[in-house]
């Protein structure tokens, strides 16, 4: 190897490690752990100050608009339920409405609530239901 | 099942698999009429293609809900656009039209090169066959557009229709939407034939430029598509989602991103070995890697597999996918191996300040932008491969790793062209770089000034100026020289200039529309926003606009229900116009969309959000001040024009096109008048 290459490759070297350096230190404070309702309860204490993403599927009847664009609604994940209160700048999305599969990313609270930064939202639809009953394909 | 589109599946399947064995063979029996058999059974493929894809059109068009992807995607009322839109609103119908744009390209390419790369040839054929072969097969068995509802009745299985579909989703119910996925898809598709003349340069061993040379029209063509692409996909969010933003590194936007980087980076290096000899391993590696991460892009944008809860490669779909991309970087990876001793460079880098080394530096960034992006999408399977625990990384680490990346690049934008060959002397680095930096330093002192005070932003407007400053320099120069020698208008000389060395200077203007790109986005560190709960009348006050809310109003069309929010709004008591933000409820798929209103200008957007009503009967509106948004679009604009551009063939290549015909001519006579001799 001569001793430009050498340059080159102490240059490219140098690049590398500062973007992983960057990148691996901006980890910890940007992460978000996937987590059900269930897995959620059962962290305890652990879970305060995680930023976590839980899923859960909307209760119908719980979605309250307050003030300023904050709004509550309750999920449900097999059986276990969970108060969301939703804080964000955001618009929320159109598609959380009841019955929605809904995903919240923020933290837990000391009172069991979980106060969400962002929410995402996937309608279930109506036809859902009876479509999956006629849905049998052909052979 | 027996519908004439899944015929034509079948037959693509027979003529595929033909195709390649008959281009393979061909080659080992040296028997050129096999190899011709091949390329009009790929072209036979183009036509089934056509058929296939068509027939699914037609069955939307009839609302023919007996087929699920029909009532999946479609319902009665929907719009005829949006009823052939809804071909590649699902799963299995885009996979139809990717098959299909794969297959036309495949057919111009095979008709294109009837008397060209002969060599090449049957090993193209062979590569396009066999992509084409993979993709059919799942579009056969495992997502098949062309199967039919039942129901067991006590008879046995019945067909079964029901009574109206499903309706395609309001969120894709928007011009854009139409036009995204094709556009996006071409640029995605498109990369498969640069891929595979590499595949057949290696092969042949023909590893010289001429791979390169005669895909370089897919490559800048695909590329720009898959820009192009990805900037409608975000002004599509911009305009449609109406959460204020056009990029919000969702892993579906990133697997756009992920070959467009790398393509990026290949654009230039091709450049070094074109010239120089050298990188020619690096090249073959660039065009292999944005081949398979289109295939890979496909493959995420389609699976949800980040995003679902359902693990990584759990459906037949993903694992069919991942094999046939570990295969294919397989065998790519043992061709490459393979050829090693042929590809070795025929130059060195002779100095750290050069064109070569600002080419290398590029390509070295382009490759880290996508590597990091790469692991960051992938963070959710990774971390939960190696710790068990499913975690993701959000849009703040792509920016804090990418916006340094982004900022080195734009750097090189500037430097790299004013750089020479081989070695920059000092002397000439004054020469070229006092101008750009003085006009950089002075930009950036009066936007310091007048209060610009955020350092990534200050620094990407103080790298744009310098860029922009290198770009017009560029020209002028090149305009005055030519004027000494030829005369004629300033204006002349630069069109002249451009047309002479289209590829120089259409270059020149794509990196203009980068830099507009950077500005625009750069704005947004300035954005700001105010949400409230108002009753008629209230008003809210934003960065010197005052939105007025007048009141509420309803209506009711065919496909939605409507409900408008009337906002009244002057700017420094100026009148500028009303404007009625909307929600809609679609009656098919009762899903509601938020339909936002924009008042834009080069300065600013003002964006409007009808956010919703209130329990106690308030409309929350959310305003949003979005400065230089419209440079992105503008931007994007640019780049494209830029690139058509570099495809329109210069001058000094027609005039060389037209002595070599002359020349064959004049041969050709030669070689008749000895054959009337004898």
């Amino acid at each position: 190897m001569n001793r430009k290459k050498v340059k080159f490759v102490v240059g490219g070297a140098v690049i590398l490690a500062a973007v992983m350096a960057l990148a691996i230190s901006s980890l910890e404070e940007t992460k978000a752990y996937y987590q059900t309702v269930p897995e959620l309860r059962a962290m305890g204490a652990r879970a305060e100050g995680r930023r976590i993403r839980v899923a859960g599927n909307v209760v119908p009847g719980t979605i309250v608009r307050h003030e300023e664009g904050v709004v509550t609604f309750d999920i449900d994940y097999e059986g276990e339920g969970l108060s969301v209160r939703y804080v964000g700048r955001a618009p929320l999305p159109d598609t959380l409405v009841d019955r929605a599969q809904a995903v919240a990313e923020g933290t837990l609270q000391r009172d069991g609530s979980f106060e969400a930064t962002l929410v995402q939202a996937k309608c279930a639809s109506k036809y859902e239901a009876a479509y999956e009953q006629g849905k049998t394909t052909l052979e | 099942m027996h519908h004439l589109g899944n015929f034509a599946l079948m037959a693509i399947l027979a003529f595929a698999a033909y195709s390649v064995v008959a281009a393979l063979l061909g080659v080992w029996k040296k028997n050129a009429r096999l190899i011709e058999s091949a390329e009009r059974a790929l072209l036979a493929c183009s036509g089934l293609s056509t058929v296939a894809c068509f027939s699914l059109i037609a069955l939307l068009l009839r609302s023919d809900f007996r087929f699920e992807y029909v009532a999946s995607y479609s319902n009665r009322d929907l719009p005829f656009f949006y009823k052939v839109a809804s071909l590649w609103a699902g799963n299995d119908g885009s996979l139809l039209f990717w098959a299909w744009l794969l297959l036309l390209f495949s057919g111009i390419v095979v008709l294109t090169n009837r008397t060209k790369n002969r060599e090449l040839m049957p090993y193209v054929v062979a590569t396009l066959g066999g992509v084409a072969l993979f993709f059919t097969c799942l579009n056969f068995w495992i997502c098949n557009p062309f199967e039919q509802l039942g129901v067991v009745t006590a008879a046995g299985a019945e067909v079964w229709a029901p009574a109206d579909g499903r309706g395609l989703n309001p969120l894709l119910q928007h011009p854009i939407m139409a036009i995204h996925p094709p556009i996006l898809y071409t640029g995605y598709v498109g990369f498969v034939i640069p891929f595979a003349f590499c595949i057949a340069a290696l092969a042949t061993g023909r590893l010289g430029a001429e791979w390169i040379t005669s895909t370089r029209r897919w490559t800048l063509v695909s590329w720009a598509f898959l820009g192009t692409g990805l900037l409608l996909g975000g002004r599509w969010a911009y305009v449609e989602l109406g959460w204020g933003g056009y990029w919000a590194w969702d892993p579906v936007e990133n697997a756009a991103l992920l070959p467009w980087l790398t393509a990026t980076a290949y654009l230039h290096s091709v450049m070094i070995q074109e010239r120089k000899g050298m990188l020619k391993v690096w090249n073959v590696s660039l065009i292999i890697i944005t081949y398979l991460l289109c295939v890979f892009g496909t493959f995420l944008t389609r699976s949800g597999v980040v995003s679902s809860v359902h693990a990584f490669a759990e459906s037949d779909f993903a694992k069919v996918f991942l094999i046939f991309i570990a295969l294919a970087a397989g065998a790519s990876a043992a061709l490459v191996f393979h050829r090693l001793p042929a590809l070795k460079s025929e130059n060195e880098l002779d100095s750290m300040v050069s064109r070569e080394s600002g080419f290398l530096y590029n390509n070295l960034l382009f490759l880290v932008s996508c590597f990091a992006v790469l692991w960051g999408t992938m963070y959710p399977v990774l971390s939960e491969a190696i710790q068990g625990e499913k975690a993701m990384v959000g849009p703040a680490w792509f920016n804090r790793v990418n916006i340094p990346i982004g900022l080195a690049l734009l750097a090189l934008t500037g430097i790299g062209p004013l750089l020479a060959w081989r070695k920059s002397s000092l002397d000439s680095l004054r020469r070229n770089f006092t101008g750009p930096l003085v006009f950089a330093v002075v930009t950036g002192t009066a936007l310091f000034a007048l209060g610009a005070r955020h350092g990534y932003a200050l620094l990407c407007f103080v790298l744009s100026a310098f860029v922009i400053g290198t770009i017009v320099q560029e020209f002028h120069k090149g305009a005055k020289a030519r004027r000494l020698h030829r005369g004629g208008s300033y204006p002349g000389a630069l069109l002249d200039l451009t047309l002479v060395n289209t590829r120089r200077y259409g270059g020149y203007v794509v990196h203009f529309g980068i830099v507009l790109i950077f500005i625009g986005v750069a704005g947004s560190a300035f954005d700001t926003e105010k949400k409230a709960d108002l009753v008629a009348g209230q008003s809210i006050e934003i960065r010197g606009y005052q939105v007025k809310f007048l009141g509420l109003d309803e209506g009711r069309t065919a496909n939605y229900d409507w409900l408008s929010a009337k906002l009244e709004v002057t700017k420094n008591g100026k009148s500028i116009g009303t404007f009625a933000p909307e929600k809609h409820l679609y009656l098919a798929s009762q899903q509601p969309t938020s339909e936002v209103r924009r008042y834009a200008t080069f300065q600013e957007d003002l964006y409007m959000v009808f956010a919703g009503v209130t329990d106690d009967n308030k409309t929350t509106v959310q305003i949003f001040v979005k400065p230089l948004v419209r440079w992105v679009w503008l931007g994007a604009i640019v780049v494209f024009l830029g690139t058509v551009v570099t495809l329109v063939p210069a001058k000094r290549e027609l005039k060389l096109a037209r002595k070599v015909e002359a020349v064959k001519e004049n041969l050709l006579l030669e070689s008749k008048k000895k054959y009337d001799v004898a």
